[in-house]
């Protein structure tokens, strides 16, 4: 062998065994972050080291990965009426159009690892994606005629997936609007009349009083913690320290100084599963470090980095006061503009009067108000108000919170257009929106068009 | 191997008959299958269960309890209005749950007069199918077609307006390119594809 060789052997020796231990060094050392092919979007960078989450154990190809995709997001998908599912695409009738998008699998439209191109609602295509299939659009609406492309889903018209407060006929039934609907409230929890109708003593709910405390005799009492509980709803329902600090009785009856987070799933089946799915829990789920505002992407304040996310993070424990949850738990990490905005918006000073009794419950407009929505939920045969703890369910697009939300006080003009305003968002909604979304009086004057027509 | 023979057979025996057949209803041959059924016999036997639950449905809950009983409405937006969803509607989601749970065949609604343009005949089967069945009222139409790399026995049959609950509902729709449709009128077809 020539010398020259035996030099570029050597050099290919050493160069790879140093990229072997490097290699080795970041996946042992916690560095896995050397493997990304590139930095996450919003919606997966808290999880984006649990490879498996995502990509199954072994790499195993899309149609696995589109599976781990539905086992996160398929609930709301099914429950906002997805406009475009997965189903619709398997027909072989529409073969043409899954060479030019193959809109059967997730990863097509939101290519993982991509940031660069990845737009708010986590899309990596160019914006102007829907013309792939509806090119002709303006053959059968010749309103759409001047419209681009690249402004379907970028102007309050419409979304790939959730169309609930923008399909036409929901356009024409709810019109314009009023800006702001008289007497309108957002819809109030109800677990406590819930579980009182469900149980088969419901006398055993009686309200508690600091006496009442239920506790092993070797519990060294604390004033300041039996006055919290006892102004709280669990106090209030007949929920003893007993049921939190010894409630995991399928393990054992021992009194648990600090109950896990299992515990508050007993009864709040629905909250939890709602949190460990949405950006406050999701790390959590997957079995890693809870998240913490230190590692968020979002502006969080300083002295909240520390903290590492959990049921009670927002809800203190013993107190649970909801309206502290609601709100102040939010100011106390969050730090973006909007967020700041909050306490000079209207939404804030009718949270002020509800809160001082001057306004009725459900008046007042909270942080979680329309970022964790009231939903109605089917429980054992009864209707159930839950807070929906998985903030994705109504973040992005926006526009999927005009019905659960916004619509309960404002007319759809204003709902839709206020949405649409991103100066006005980041404002906290002070204000009103620039301009007006064309599509409610486009769908009108169809609808008048056709009438006319028909007589 | 013996499989992929067999099947290579019937995709040959099926070419061979379909296109002696002509692919009309008195022509098409029985394609044979190792199995004793052919496509045919197996679109067939889908169709005779689809419409017949079609018109059930029909007939029997929607026509009863809107028209005649009106103890609850029926709507295209059956979820916002607590309706009953149409016909169509269950059609359609009754063959997406099916693709959903199998691949041995899909099935589909088409019309040359669709309320939704993307129902309108989409492939040269779709439309030479639908003019076939339009043109000859009560016929079946049968031919191969391939999409996307696979060949399909592709089936398509008269979908009829069997109650007066179809043709009005149709005609009075804003997004209806026909609104003279009378009970007794092939409406659309229902396709049945089966890979062969």
């Amino acid at each position: 062998m020539k010398s020259s060789n035996k030099k570029w052997w050597g050099m290919w020796l050493c160069s790879t065994l140093l990229l072997a231990g490097y290699y080795t060094y970041a996946m042992t050392q916690g560095e896995e972050g050397v493997f990304l092919p590139g930095p996450s979007s919003h919606g997966h960078y808290q999880i984006e080291l649990s490879c498996d989450s995502c990509h199954g154990e072994a790499f195993d190809g899309p149609e696995v990965m589109q599976k781990t995709c539905v086992s996160c997001h398929s609930a709301e998908l099914e429950r906002v009426e997805d406009s475009h599912p997965r189903r619709k695409f398997t027909d072989p009738r529409n073969a043409d159009r899954l060479e030019r998008l193959d809109a059967r699998f997730c990863v097509t439209c939101h290519n993982e690892h991509r940031l660069e191109i990845t737009d708010n609602t986590g899309v990596t295509l160019p914006s102007d994606f829907c013309i792939l299939c509806h090119q002709d659009i303006a053959e059968d609406r010749a309103s759409h005629r001047d419209i681009e492309f690249d402004s379907c889903s970028s102007s309050g018209c419409h979304n790939y997936h959730d169309n609930k407060a923008l399909y036409e006929d929901f356009l024409v039934k709810h019109g314009k609007g009023e800006k702001t609907i008289k007497q309108g409230l957002l819809p109030q929890r109800n677990l406590a009349s819930f579980i009182r109708s469900i149980s088969d003593n419901p006398e055993s709910l009686k309200p508690l009083m600091t006496d009442d405390a239920n506790m092993p005799a070797a519990v060294t009492q604390d004033e300041m913690v039996l006055s919290d509980w006892s102004t709280s709803a669990h106090a209030r329902n007949g929920v003893n320290c007993n049921a939190c600090h010894m409630g995991n009785h399928a393990v054992d009856e021992r009194w648990e100084t600090a109950p896990a987070q299992a515990v508050c799933k007993q009864c709040h089946t629905k909250e939890q599963e709602g949190f460990l799915a949405g950006r406050h829990g999701m790390r959590s789920a997957q079995n890693m470090a809870p998240m913490s505002p230190a590692i968020a992407r979002l502006p969080m304040k300083q002295r909240s980095h520390e903290k590492s996310l959990s049921c009670h993070s927002c809800h203190e424990s013993h107190s649970y006061n909801t309206q502290t949850a609601a709100v102040e738990a939010c100011l106390s990490c969050h730090n973006d503009k909007h967020t700041l905005a909050y306490k000079k918006s209207p939404h804030y000073q009718l949270w002020q009067q509800e809160l001082a009794g001057t306004l009725p419950n459900g008046s007042g407009v909270s942080c979680s108000s329309c970022h964790l929505p009231r939903e109605t939920i089917r429980d054992r045969g009864r209707d159930r108000i839950v807070v929906q703890h998985n903030q994705n369910d109504y973040l992005r697009p926006n526009e999927k919170m005009a019905r659960p939300v916004c619509m309960k006080c404002h007319g759809l003009e204003f709902t839709l257009s206020s949405l649409a305003d991103g100066a006005l968002i980041e404002k906290n909604f002070t204000g009103k929106p620039v301009e007006t979304i064309a599509s409610i009086e486009m769908a009108l004057k169809r609808e008048r068009t056709e009438k006319k027509k028909s007589n | 191997m013996k499989h992929l023979k067999t099947k290579l057979a019937v995709i040959g025996l099926a070419g061979i008959s379909l296109t002696l057949a002509g692919c009309n209803e008195e022509k098409a041959a029985v394609i044979p299958s190792p199995s004793g059924v052919s496509p045919q016999k197996m679109a067939d036997a889908l169709f005779t269960v689809m419409e017949a639950d079609r018109a059930t449905y029909t007939s029997k809950v929607l026509k009863r309890l809107v028209k005649e009983e009106k103890l609850i409405k029926a709507s295209e937006h059956w979820k916002d209005d607590k309706a009953l969803p149409l016909p169509a509607q269950m059609f359609r989601m009754a063959s997406e749950r099916a693709a959903e749970n199998s691949s041995d065949f899909s099935y589909s609604l088409i019309s040359a007069w669709p309320i939704n343009k993307q129902n309108e005949p989409k492939t040269a089967a779709e439309k030479e199918g639908v003019k076939f069945i339009e043109d000859n009222p009560g016929k079946r139409f049968y031919k191969e077609e391939t999409l996307g790399g696979t060949t399909y026995f592709t089936a398509i049959y008269p979908d009829v307006a069997v109650s007066s609950a179809c043709s009005s509902c149709h005609n009075d729709h804003k997004d209806s390119p026909k609104t003279d449709f009378k009970v007794g009128d092939t409406m659309g077809g229902i396709v049945i594809r089966i890979p062969l």
